[in-house]
């Protein structure tokens, strides 16, 4: 019955051929593998504190990412290992746990924190152990030169160059007179400062600055401090209250006129759109570091990508539909341990000693195309700021899914270097 | 060995024990040792306020910060040398402490720990505010050019386990000549009775405004420490988190004993690194064995040691 069925019902000599050959094969292919010891990247993962809806996405984004390294031969044809460590999206823990995984489990090199204070908490001890320290953080304080040669971001913009690259477009299609909500903390102040440089530069204006302080959890009095003259209303919120926000802004205006409303998907990371409530963003625009929404003409590695970290075409997990990923984001860490594969390839890493010249080699890489190791996009890295530039997107949500309206080119976003680590020894 | 030269034995027999261990200890646990010792200075400074005064304070992550922001806010925006930094960072807790003593010292108990608490919390958001001069919730680095004394480089292994010995080292003695002295009885006096102790001629307000500036000094001292020696100042080390950890090492190590404080923040400073480990509710762990403290051994580890047998323990 079975061999009518799926017509192979191997014989018994059959079996113990494949079994031989199967043998061989693992017998062949295994010495390869252990004759190289791993090589071990430490991972600084925000797996809890105000991170952890991020974290969770980033690990398993590396977890993917890791798995079509091993496939692909691991790097110089040794395999790879990722050691997480939960900093507890706090900066004295950070530091710690960059100090555990070098000094106590032998990693390479740290990679993969996103928020500003962890990595600022953290870059100085990297920078004493000598130890590459590869962040997935937006932050401007890497391109700033508040940090040292060892802190590198390859694999993600920075705010400064997001923001800047988009007000052209904003002040051409939505409007002149913005005003602009964000949260009156560092993250919040860089929106701030580079958006409204880069809207007067356009011939704009930006008519109010709506600061929100850091505890707040309700919103509706800060509403009425919304000119009515508004054109563009830009928002950005981060943190446990941004439904919160989002949903007051709609009860604000209700159905009646608002102006144009540009947001930063950080608003609503791991959130879904369709959320009740959120209604009124119908029509409304964000923007979007990697589109969260699979797009009609997405690529073949776009595609792949999102297999691979088990992401659907609406942004969620394929196992959960209401577990919305952070989509916008977490490309950095897939993107950055990619880098890490072709710094180490180039540079012959064998082993700690080669750390600096690890760095060396990312610092001498520029183009990246787009590619299954760059699947957000082409970029382009300066090694003396240690910085890359990438494509933004702006979406607009379209029956409740955010669908692409605009893409920056590289250019859009770059701005004289503040600083050349190259100069500064090791 | 008479009963005065028992603990002086037992004290420096922990820093000679602390001053070999940078020799045999791998490099994590040196430095992670050397974390704690400055840790320990902060717990030492809550101890004379909680552990002999009784003032069961909330606020005391308001000292630390002051302290560290005392000493990185002159080194970052007027280029202040490290030593002078240094002596900011120790008069700005003490400083604080003594304001905030002024207005919370009118009150006492449960009312005590609110309004510390509040305190701490204006303090916080105040850095939050004033996000230009103070580097906001994101902090600054300390330049590694501002982290050399005296030609040694605190940015370095061996001198950086070095100078939080020195420093623990001067922090506990001063602590045992503290609570051996006079003043240091009428501490204890005002914790356990402060009515008899006004009977007796002591003004309750002017000694528990002096022990919470000592207190204040420690936490000063010890918030500017770290942040030389780890390079960064940032604005969660004033969080409530960094009010309740000192009070966690005091309770674990014990209350009103000397080396209580550096049991304390040895013990939960390894406690959290191992449980964190296994399950991402470590903290719970932490917490499960507070409870279990709390109920078997309420005095503390050393608390309890000096109970049952070893009572010549300061």
């Amino acid at each position: 019955m079975t061999k009518e069925v799926f017509g192979l019902s191997p014989s018994r000599r059959a079996v113990l051929k494949g079994a031989g050959a199967g043998l061989l094969a693992a017998g062949f292919v295994a010495p390869v593998w252990a004759q190289s010891a791993p090589i071990k990247l430490g991972f600084q993962l925000h797996r809890t504190g105000i991170g952890a809806a991020y974290g969770r996405w980033y690990e398993r984004t590396a977890q993917a990412a890791l798995k079509v390294i091993n496939d692909g031969g691991g790097i110089n044809g040794r395999p790879v290992e990722i050691l997480f460590e939960d900093d507890g999206t706090d900066p004295k823990r950070g530091a710690e746990v960059v100090e555990k995984l070098v000094s106590q489990a032998g990693c390479d090199l740290v990679f993969g924190p996103l928020f500003s204070h962890v990595v600022i908490g953290t870059a100085p001890r990297a920078a004493e152990l000598k130890v590459p320290y590869l962040v997935c953080s937006e932050g401007y304080h890497v391109a700033s030169g508040m940090l040292n040669r060892w802190t590198m971001q390859p694999g993600i913009t920075d705010v400064r160059a997001q923001v800047s690259s988009m007000a052209p477009w904003v002040l051409a299609n939505l409007g002149k007179k913005v005003t602009m909500v964000f949260p009156d903390y560092a993250f919040g102040h860089d929106h701030r400062d580079f958006f409204t440089a880069a809207v007067e530069a356009g011939g704009g204006q930006v008519i109010a600055q709506v600061a929100i302080p850091p505890t707040e959890t309700s919103f509706t009095r800060y509403m009425p401090q919304i000119p009515a003259d508004t054109e563009v209303l830009y928002h950005v919120m981060v943190g446990p209250a941004v439904l919160t926000f989002v949903k007051e802004l709609g009860e604000f205006y209700g159905s009646g006129a608002r102006p144009e409303i540009f947001g930063f998907i950080d608003s609503l990371e791991a959130v879904d759109t369709a959320s009740p409530g959120l209604e009124f963003l119908e029509g409304t625009h964000f923007w979007e570091g990697h589109n969260r929404v699979k797009q009609a003409d997405a690529s073949d590695h776009e595609t792949a990508y999102r297999a691979a970290v088990g992401v659907d075409d609406n942004g969620a997990s394929i196992s959960d539909a209401k577990d919305v990923s952070t989509y916008a984001h977490m490309f950095s860490v897939w993107e950055t341990l990619h880098v890490i594969k072709a710094g180490m390839e180039a540079s012959g890493y064998q082993s700690t000693a080669d750390r600096q010249k690890f760095v060396e080699a990312v610092e001498a890489m520029t183009d990246m195309p787009a590619s299954l190791a760059h699947v957000q996009g082409d970029k382009r890295f300066n090694g003396k700021t240690h910085q890359v530039f990438g494509h933004q997107f702006i979406s607009k949500v379209e029956g409740g899914k955010l669908i692409r309206a605009h893409t920056t080119s590289l250019e859009d976003g770059m701005y004289p270097d503040a600083v050349d680590y190259t100069t500064q020894s090791f | 060995m008479s009963l005065s030269a028992k603990p002086l034995a037992l004290h420096l027999g922990l820093i000679a024990v602390l001053f070999a261990a940078q020799f045999m200890l791998p490099s994590y646990h040196a430095t992670n040792v050397s974390r704690i010792m400055v840790l320990s200075v902060f717990a030492m400074g809550y101890n004379i306020a909680f552990g002999y005064t009784g003032l069961l304070s909330l606020g005391h992550a308001l000292f630390f910060a002051a302290g560290m922001y005392g000493m990185g806010l002159p080194i970052w925006t007027l280029g202040w040398a490290p030593v002078p930094a240094l002596i900011a960072g120790l008069v700005a807790g003490g400083a604080l402490a003594g304001l905030v003593g002024l207005l919370a010292l009118r009150t006492a108990g449960v009312s005590f720990m609110i309004v510390t608490l509040m305190f701490a919390q204006a303090g916080y958001l105040t850095l939050l505010y004033l996000n230009t001069h103070t580097g906001g919730d994101e902090g600054f680095v300390v330049d590694s050019a501002a982290r050399m004394i005296a030609g040694f480089d605190l940015s370095t292994d061996t001198p950086r386990y070095m100078a939080a010995l020195i420093l623990f080292a001067i922090a506990m003695l001063i602590c045992l000549w503290l609570v051996r002295s006079p003043f240091g009885r009428v501490m204890v006096a005002m914790r356990e009775n402060e009515e008899r102790s006004r009977m007796l001629g002591y003004n309750p307000f002017r000694v528990k405004l002096t022990a919470l500036v000592i207190s204040g000094l420690y936490a000063g001292m010890a918030g500017a420490a770290y942040g030389m020696l780890f390079g960064y100042v940032g604005a969660t080390f004033a969080t409530i988190q960094y009010s309740i950890l000192p009070m966690l090492y005091v309770l674990l190590g014990g209350a009103g004993t000397v080396i209580g404080p550096f049991l304390g923040a040895l013990l939960m400073f390894y406690l959290i690194d191992i449980a964190s480990g296994y399950t991402t509710a470590y903290l719970f762990v932490v917490g499960a064995a507070l409870v279990v403290l709390v109920l078997f051994a309420p005095k503390g580890i050393l608390g309890t040691i000096r109970e049952r047998g070893l009572k010549w323990l300061p």
